[in-house]
């Protein structure tokens, strides 16, 4: 008898999990993106629950191709790796700008996003929030590093970590005094860019202590002080900054990178209309400040400010005067079959002795 | 006589079924996709097209081929050093200690089997790292000044694979030891033999099946692990995993993926027929 009741329990769960599954709101996002009491509360307004993936730009995409674009309903890649990868895998469906209330977002931010997320006439991306990559340094001990080249810099032999990825590439470039972004249009003049920073990489690897490799990384190898001097996001130096005072976010002289991530919604999403819900939810502007003031990204929402911390303003203008917020370079559209010519320069100076 | 013949098919078929699914849905197929995949490449117009150019590439290219032999080496180094850690350890568990020793010693030995790789791994970065436990520590007492770097150098990348991996060739060789009649050290010790004969003439030819169990294991941990080399590797230490994750996840050449990830399969394998065939030792009594 126990037994029966014990099945029939499970055959009860099994389907109203199912039922509820069916209605979850299912987002692959990064970290930080999906607070939860931003979840807690829009799921007490639609009854619509959701499910959060924590993820980074590589691994949604390719999870996304793995399944032709299913298993989520939303995704926030950035917008510079929209256009190559929907034109090649169509993992995305365009954006129905009349379900986003664009009242809410900054509107040149919205434009900017729609014209580099467009293919063949439609766009697939939402702003949601932004930021930018730099320098995050321990001021105490390497009082003088502001620019990319730091990171070559023979004065901090030992002390210098940086992610071995592509925007190490663009920003070494900058500090070369080349203009990456003005060469993707000619692949072949990239190219040569690309094996000149190579070199530049590879003659400098005895300098570094290590490749950082994810955001917790990055935060441990200069607060435990194994390096000094990293390259970083703004977010992560102001949240450190926070801890200890001697380290800080440096806008780099030659240029931050500017990125933006988006929302975008897979092409076999099964609760788009969650999707959208979700969308203008968390852009309202308490919502939105609600993110910002805990994780200090830049956002989209064009009210939020009223929202903010004092704190945030304070960052910003300790590291981006005037001519550094002019200075930041936005990441534009990345040309399709750049990425291999950048990760085969990547893996040669990661092996390179 | 007929229908219990009958019913034993049944039974038969009951058992078999899902076995063959599992293996033909979780394994045969996923396999055959990744080994078509392997064989294409994108021609000039984003097609498809049959081609060994992934297998070739791994060959022509001094890079990718380094990766391979440098990560098979560190593999073979550190199947030995477990070797040498692993065999005391399961000889002091089953001949010197007692039986309640032995298991609370095993319960301690199988505690960082369950924290997981990743917190292991982590627990490593605090005590190695330049104001890590031990840097600290040897600086507080006054034998260095400066701290040794220890952290994201090949060192640490082999000490944390040691770690994850020792325990496989600690439980084989115990396995094989505790078979072992203690009377046959006896009869030795009696007949005059040294320690040194008695260790390299009885102890490791009579375990010499859980040795070559263990190594195998241990071999292949290594040499498909990602994390230890990612997070405690130093800057050099380009693992060969890592080439084929950047290969799925960073380029999104799964092609190219695929054909590292036979290649990885088939090399690493053919290391291990090769070791068998030195060592003398067959598959079929070492999994016996």
């Amino acid at each position: 008898m126990s037994l029966r009741i014990l099945i029939a329990g499970a055959v009860a769960l099994t389907f109203s999990s199912a039922a509820m599954s069916q209605e979850a709101l299912k987002i692959i996002t990064w970290k930080g993106y999906a607070l939860k009491p931003i979840v807690t509360a829009f799921e007490k307004e639609t009854g619509i629950k959701v499910k959060v993936t924590y993820s980074n730009n590589e691994e949604m995409i390719a999870k996304l191709r793995a399944t032709r674009g299913a298993g989520f309903d939303l995704a926030q890649p950035s917008q510079d790796r929209i256009a190559f990868v929907q034109k090649k895998y169509k993992i995305y469906q365009a954006i129905d700008f009349t379900k986003v209330d664009t009242n809410l977002l900054i509107d040149s931010m919205v434009a900017a996003v729609k014209k580099n997320t467009e293919v063949n006439g439609k766009s697939y991306g939402v702003p949601h929030v932004y930021g930018t990559t730099g320098l995050i340094i321990n001021k105490k001990q390497a009082p003088g590093a502001n620019d990319w080249s730091d990171l070559w810099n023979p004065k901090y032999a030992g002390k210098i970590s940086y992610r071995l990825k592509r925007p190490i590439l663009i920003g070494a470039a900058f500090a070369m005094g080349e203009d990456p972004f003005a060469l993707y249009g000619d692949k072949k003049a990239y190219k040569a860019l690309i094996n000149r920073v190579e070199k530049k990489l590879i003659d400098s690897k005895s300098l570094v202590k290590n490749y950082w490799t994810s955001g917790d990384t990055q935060v441990e190898i200069i607060k435990s002080g194994d390096a000094n001097v990293i390259s970083g996001w703004d977010a992560k130096g102001w949240a450190l900054h926070k801890i200890n005072p001697d380290i800080d976010f440096v806008a780099p002289k030659s240029g931050a990178l500017g990125w933006i991530d988006t929302f975008a919604i897979p092409a076999k999403a099964k609760n788009v209309s969650a999707a959208y819900k979700w969308i203008n939810f968390i852009s309202r502007p308490e919502n939105a400040a609600l993110i910002t003031n805990k994780e200090k990204y830049g956002t989209a929402s064009k009210d939020a400010s009223k929202y903010l911390e004092p704190s945030i303003k304070a960052d910003f203008e300790r590291s981006f005067s005037k001519a550094d917020i002019d200075n930041i370079k936005w990441h534009p559209p990345i040309p399709a079959g750049f990425d291999k010519i950048e990760s085969k320069a990547l893996d040669r100076i990661k092996a390179a002795n | 006589m007929r229908n219990n013949k009958h019913s034993f098919n049944i039974t038969f078929y009951l058992l078999i079924v899902p076995v063959l699914i599992w293996l033909i849905f979780m394994i045969v197929i996923p396999h055959a996709e990744l080994l078509i995949s392997s064989f294409q490449v994108e021609d000039d117009n984003g097609d498809m097209v049959f081609s060994f150019g992934n297998y070739i590439e791994f060959f022509t290219q001094k890079i990718y081929w380094l990766t391979f032999v440098k990560t098979a080496a560190y593999s073979i180094g550190v199947t030995l050093l477990a070797f040498i850690i692993a065999f005391p350890i399961a000889f002091y568990l089953t001949k010197v200690t007692s039986k309640k020793n032995a298991a609370f010693l095993m319960l301690l030995l199988l505690i960082p089997l369950w924290v997981g790789e990743l917190v292991t791994v982590y627990g490593w970065m605090v005590l190695l790292g330049d104001h890590g436990v031990i840097n600290h520590f040897l600086m507080t007492i006054g034998i260095i000044n400066e701290p040794i770097n220890m952290l994201y150098t090949n060192f640490s990348m082999v000490v944390g694979l040691l770690y994850m991996s020792m325990l496989f060739m600690v439980i084989p060789v115990m396995s094989t030891l505790q078979s072992m009649d203690d009377s046959l050290i006896e009869a030795a010790c009696d007949l005059g033999a040294s320690k040194w004969d008695i260790f390299t003439k009885i102890i490791i030819p009579y375990s010499m099946p859980g040795i070559t169990s263990g190594a195998i294991i241990v071999f292949m941990l290594v040499i498909g692990d990602y994390l230890a080399p990612n997070l405690l590797g130093g800057k050099n230490s380009l693992w060969f995993t890592e080439q084929i994750y950047n290969d799925f996840l960073q380029t999104f050449n799964w092609n190219e993926g695929a054909a590292f990830g036979f290649l990885l399969l088939m090399l690493s394998s053919g290391i291990i027929w090769l070791a068998l065939k030195l060592s003398g030792q067959k598959l079929e009594k070492v999994g016996a």
